[in-house]
């Protein structure tokens, strides 16, 4: 609410997450992952969470360290299942965490719907397959749909490049990714970036995601893991 | 190039490749559709554009180019060409859901011969589901290309009457790119383009599905 702080440490900007939470985690893979706010998330404590991301954790870094440290009951993603996701693999083959598989354009496009006060939307994708069962299904045009709810975050950790004073940010190459949509789709958004810099010295004609959607800002070091597939 | 054996993978990787019209926006799905982009010709002005966020996608980057920041959808680091964009994740799949994507290709577990997609979930209840951007992606390109061995290991067919596996997507198909054979799928049913090293007749014995001759 109101205009963006600009906070000193990781611990400040992820204060008051309450347990039960639903919380939207940027990145694709390791790319664009908030891994200072998740540590600050681990550290604070919130438990019960739902998160909504893409993947489910690699490795044990970032979204993983908080699937281990047993603080999330549920997931919502497209793509679990990875070489390193060995974490939330235990996890849900032993029973101790909810998944709900949504197909990536979905997912993105639901925040979106959320973020932009859409109530809900009809959508081509997944007509026909196991992922629409028990979903309103309509003919328009021709064509088939299947009704999509938005997804709304009661907080959102992104990552981005370089935010201004004001909570304008810009994105960094891939590491985009969902971060912009996020941002729009939580009742308080919370982000790290490389850098702050003062009013006045971001491009407005580059600006990715606009301060009124960005509550927080804390900078942080870029970490740079060993990237899935890296030669 | 007359092929009298079936394709090894880089073969047909340039045999996808050779179809894929001159600047066409194209995503190549994760694995063996990957290797189509090594075989496009120089100058073919063809856009790769890979979901998570950025069109003009060049090579895998290799050494000091690799930048976490700069990945594909396989999370390989990447690079990028010049006249490169970056977007977000519901522009990304607005390019494919809004009909602006011209192919894709994928792979699949298994096609139907009226173009059903099987290619996320094996349905086996040990496994653990995950989509990615799959179902969009089927759903979402003006023409879907497939690309797959037309046996499996068993020497069990992956074109068939009807998926077995967990549906992609409903008719979304439209050309079937295998190691022995180049299907179209069309309104009136499966159509043979090419043959490498058999025939329509010994596709015919080991298919449980009608085949034609391509017109022309």
């Amino acid at each position: 609410m109101g205009r963006t702080r600009i906070l000193e440490t990781a611990d400040e900007a992820v204060a008051g997450i309450e347990d039960g939470s639903t919380v939207l985690v940027g990145g694709f893979g390791l790319a664009g992952m908030p891994f200072d706010l998740i540590d600050a998330l681990i550290r604070q404590g919130a438990k019960d969470l739902t998160i909504v991301s893409n993947n489910a954790g690699n490795g044990e870094v970032g979204l993983a360290a908080l699937l281990q440290a047993g603080r999330v009951r549920r997931v919502l993603c497209s793509f679990p299942r990875q070489s390193d996701s060995y974490v939330f693999d235990e996890l849900y083959r032993s029973g101790r965490i909810e998944l709900e598989v949504v197909p990536q354009g979905n997912l993105a496009e639901r925040m979106r719907a959320a973020g932009a006060g859409i109530g809900a939307f009809f959508s081509p994708t997944a007509v026909g397959t196991p992922l629409a069962e028990g979903k309103e299904q309509r003919t328009i045009d021709g064509r088939d749909y299947v009704l999509e709810h938005p997804i709304k975050g009661d907080y959102a950790l992104i990552g981005a490049h370089r935010a201004d004073e004001m909570g304008n940010l810009v994105y960094r190459k891939t590491a985009r990714n969902f971060g912009p949509v996020m941002a729009t789709a939580a009742s308080t958004t919370i982000v790290q970036v490389g850098e702050v810099v003062p009013i006045g010295s971001l491009d407005p004609e580059a600006v990715v995601t606009p301060g009124i959607f960005v509550d927080r800002v804390v900078r942080a070091d870029a970490r740079h893991y060993t990237v899935q597939g890296a030669r | 190039m007359v092929h009298d054996k079936p394709l090894t993978p880089d073969q047909l990787a340039a045999i996808v490749a050779r179809d894929i019209p001159e600047g066409a926006y194209v995503n190549l799905g994760i694995g063996q559709p990957t290797k189509v982009a090594d075989h496009l010709p120089a100058g073919s002005g063809v856009v790769l554009h890979t979901e998570n966020g950025m069109l003009n996608m060049g090579p895998a980057a290799v050494g000091d180019d690799v930048d976490p920041d700069l990945t594909n959808a396989g999370k390989v680091p990447v690079t990028e060409l010049p006249g490169a964009s970056y977007f977000h994740h519901a522009d990304s799949f607005a390019m494919m859901r809004g009909g602006h994507l011209d192919v894709c290709v994928l792979g699949a577990f298994q096609v139907s011969a009226t173009g059903d997609l099987a290619n996320w979930h094996t349905g086996a209840p040990d496994a653990i589901p995950a989509v990615g951007g799959a179902m969009d992606l089927a759903i979402g390109a003006k023409q879907v290309f497939v690309m797959m061995t037309l046996f499996d290991k068993k020497g069990t067919a992956k074109l068939v009457p009807e998926c077995t596996y967990p549906l992609t997507g409903v008719a979304c198909v439209s050309r079937v790119y295998t190691d022995v054979a180049v299907f179209d799928v069309g309104p009136s049913g499966l159509s043979v383009r090419e043959t490498f090293g058999t025939t329509i007749d010994e596709l015919r014995e080991r298919l449980y599905v009608p085949l034609e001759a391509a017109a022309g």
